[in-house]
């Protein structure tokens, strides 16, 4: 069998404002715009991997939260409304995916055998989150791949950062063997943001972008660097970073998604394509693609 | 219409094994007796609705508030989906929830309704109101807890919903849906095999729980920052149903408390008890935080003016840029106001007569008119520590007195007693002291001086003074 590769990895945001300030007929709220700076980003990373071919979109979400292990959605479609319960004005989606269950069952599979603990989700009930869906519309609106979609385990706040990330490297080195094994072409994707202090309050237009700014300098100093450290191929940089900038900046990659993406790529040394960058309620986002095509031995 | 109250409170599990899997282990069926018990105990007391403060439902944008009459849908669980779906259909009061709303924005909270089909009601608030609820009897309402909340914002998100339920006549049980020690296993377990976390979790529940027995529910409330390092995983940031429920029943420590059962959900602390408002006698309160009537956070990141707030409904008169809206002093009879005094910072007046003697509230160093601060404030806009002058400061309160003692007609040689507030007594007693020494301590009234936490505005010191105005 070919051994299967990961064509690309990206770190790209899921606040249901960006799906809200689009307008697609699948969302019922209606918006005038906003936050085009991610949008296009967003735009930028699709055209990007246009002429890219691939089989399925591996993404975790911080919003499936799993308190006892990582969980995967193990059934091969799932369709329903996805209502953000924190921004229920701004998102109530339609959704229809479809998942790849032999990718995920291998990806489960090899990770319970590395001992992590793990589960497969197969009640047809259940409600994809809206991260997963969020970004999984601005990635591929079509809806035209499968995906494999991993829960967010929150080790974070059982242990420490530190422990959160041995797993999740852990986690990441287990999803990049089964995807090698599967013969498969895949991107994988960590669906979160950077520095994560909101608001609390909204403005009477959501979408008043004259009211949009990073929550706190703080915030946009460690944004920066993080950043630069992915445009400048020092991805084992920001793991060693991960404890401070998680705690300092309250950031989104509490979710583990960061550490597994940046484990799952083997911890690039080569520079980041940043596609976009902009702030969501006072949180810091950026749209980033590792592109792993151009930069894996014997890749033609 | 007799005056609204609440008829009793409950604090539930919210984990879905006691309405999916009670028969895997005994102890998740003796929860579900106990939310059994306390369905049947909700019918007894007659109670017209339910309030729901969930834990499973956080919210960013201030506090949510459920307000589809007929929300349906199913709930799975992100974790246990393996045990099953729950299939639910409420009853909400949709009339409560806009005047809980309404409630919430006039005492400066950030609140509003939610009313959308398909949204998915959290766990907590799924478990609790099928098996308190069973046949949608009572009609509920549901709020969310805002992850960034603190004791003030979660204290007056109670009052506002006691606002409405004295307003409305109604006689509401309140409910917190909540786990006590949160620490789940992070692996897969059997049924059989489950058991509190650690024993220090389980000693922590048990401390917990003798409280709540001995209806010393404040007591809990303030032990919650504490409760929270020790036994909580740090989702949130803090322990918040504990002081929305003690607000709910008067911040009291004398309720009659009875637990119902508490049993081990994964690891994790259940606990189904009762609350019961009838005084048992027992517990003093120690009462050493401070009370909050409005919420005065940060909400200026956006700088807009929020037009929903009704200046007419609403009788702050000021803002200042940093500290507590500024007030009218009240009218009733008796009372004694004047523009030479500074203004209140809640309704209250600057005195009032009762007979021949004379009664001030707390008075304070800020200057009329400007609001400035002689001698200069304690922290500055951020909460960062000012030097600052407190001789300045206590000749300020002590002109302050002179002003509104005279407007009452009266003179400083009448005042026979006062009480002194400091913030820091270690820093500031020998400054207030001296100053102490040649005015009020001149004229010989009986003195009482008390270090505390913190006064409304950034000043350190503050005078309660009473006055007797002859025959
Ligand atoms: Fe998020």
């Amino acid at each position: 069998m070919v051994k299967g590769k990961i064509v690309a990895g990206c770190i790209a945001p899921h606040p249901p404002h960006l799906v809200y300030a689009e307008n697609p007929p699948q969302n019922e709220p209606v918006a005038e715009g906003g936050w085009e700076q991610l949008r296009w980003g967003y735009e930028r990373l699709r055209a990007s991997l246009a002429d890219i071919e691939y089989d399925a979109i591996v993404v975790l979400s911080p919003h499936w939260q799993t308190y006892i292990g990582t969980h995967f959605l193990g059934l091969p479609h799932f369709e329903g409304l996805s209502v953000d319960p924190v921004f229920p004005n701004l998102f109530r989606y339609h959704y229809d995916l479809n998942i790849d269950v032999e990718l995920a069952k291998a990806i489960h599979d090899e990770a319970a055998s590395a001992g992590l603990p793990v589960k497969m989700m197969e009640n047809p009930d259940f409600r994809v989150d809206y991260g997963t869906i969020t970004t999984g519309h601005l990635f591929n609106p079509e809806w035209d791949k499968p995906m494999v979609v991993l829960s967010s385990n929150r080790s974070t706040a059982y242990y420490s950062v530190e422990v959160m990330q041995e797993i999740m490297v852990e986690l990441g080195r287990v999803t990049r063997r089964a995807i090698e094994a599967s013969g498969k072409r895949v991107v994988v994707l960590a669906s979160n943001s950077l520095s994560h202090r909101h608001f609390t309050t909204e403005s009477e237009v959501p979408e008043d972008m004259s009211k949009e700014h990073i929550t706190s300098h703080a915030m946009h100093l460690w944004d920066m660097r993080i950043i630069d450290y992915m445009r400048t191929g020092q991805a084992q940089r920001i793991l060693d970073e991960m404890p401070e900038f998680t705690e300092q900046a309250i950031a989104e990659s509490d979710g583990g998604g960061l550490s597994w993406l940046l484990s799952t790529l083997d911890v690039p040394n080569y520079p980041a394509i940043l596609h976009g960058y902009g702030t969501i309620i006072g949180t810091g986002n950026a749209v980033v693609e590792w592109p792993c095509h151009a930069h894996e031995e014997g890749d033609a | 219409m007799t005056e609204g109250r609440v008829v009793g409170s409950f604090v539930v599990p919210v984990h879905p094994h006691t309405v999916l899997a009670p028969d895997q282990n005994e102890g998740w069926q003796r929860l579900r007796d106990a939310f059994d018990a306390a369905a049947q105990s909700i019918k007894e007391l007659d109670a017209d609705l339910l309030v729901i403060y969930s834990t499973t439902w956080p919210s960013i944008i201030g506090h949510q508030i459920q307000s589809d009459p007929n929300p349906e849908w199913v709930m799975v669980d992100h974790d246990f989906h393996d045990l099953g779906s729950i299939n639910y259909s409420f009853n909400i009061d949709q009339e409560f929830a806009h005047a809980w709303d309404d409630a919430n924005r006039k005492r400066g909270l950030q609140s509003r309704c939610v009313n959308y089909k398909g949204f998915p009601i959290d766990v907590g608030s799924v478990v609790a109101l099928t098996l308190l609820n069973p046949d949608n009897a009572i009609p509920a309402v549901i709020v969310s807890s805002n992850m960034y909340a603190n004791r003030s914002e979660t204290t007056v998100l109670a009052k506002s919903c006691l606002d409405v339920i004295k307003a409305q006549g109604r006689r509401a049980v309140a409910v917190t849906a909540m786990s006590l020690s949160n620490r789940m296993f992070t692996d897969f377990i059997q049924p059989e095999d489950d058991k509190i976390h650690s024993l220090k979790d389980d000693e922590w529940n048990l401390k917990i729980l003798e409280f709540l027995k001995q209806g010393r529910l404040e007591d809990v409330g303030q032990l919650s920052r504490t409760i929270q390092r020790q036994i909580r995983v740090q989702k949130v940031v803090a322990f918040k149903p504990m002081w929305w429920l003690s607000a709910m029943n008067g911040n009291r420590n004398d309720l009659t408390g009875e637990v119902l059962a508490y049993e081990p959900i994964h690891g994790a602390g259940g606990a189904v008890v009762s609350i019961d408002p009838t005084p048992s006698g027992a517990g003093d309160k120690e009462y050493d935080e401070d009370d909050v009537e409005y919420f005065h956070g940060e909400r200026g990141v956006l700088d807009t003016v929020d037009e929903s707030d009704t200046t007419e409904e609403n009788p702050v008169i000021e803002q200042t840029p940093s500290g507590p809206d500024l007030w009218e002093p009240t009218e009733a009879e008796g009372s004694v106001n004047t523009d030479s005094a500074p203004k209140p910072v809640g309704a209250y007046p600057h005195a009032r007569k009762v007979g021949n003697m004379l009664f001030l509230s707390g008075v304070g160093p800020r200057q009329p008119g400007t609001n400035a601060i002689p001698g200069g404030p304690i922290h500055d806009e951020n909460g960062e520590p000012l030097d600052y002058d407190i001789e300045a400061q206590t000749h300020a309160v002590v002109n302050n007195v002179k002003r509104i003692v005279e407007e009452a007609g009266a003179s400083m040689d009448q005042v026979v007693d006062v009480t002194t507030f400091l913030v820091d007594m270690k820093r500031d007693f020998k400054g207030y002291n001296d100053v102490w020494a040649q005015t009020l301590g001149k004229i010989g009234p009986t003195r009482t001086t008390l270090a505390i936490d913190a006064l409304p505005t950034p000043i350190a010191v503050e005078m309660k003074v009473i006055v007797h105005l002859g025959e």
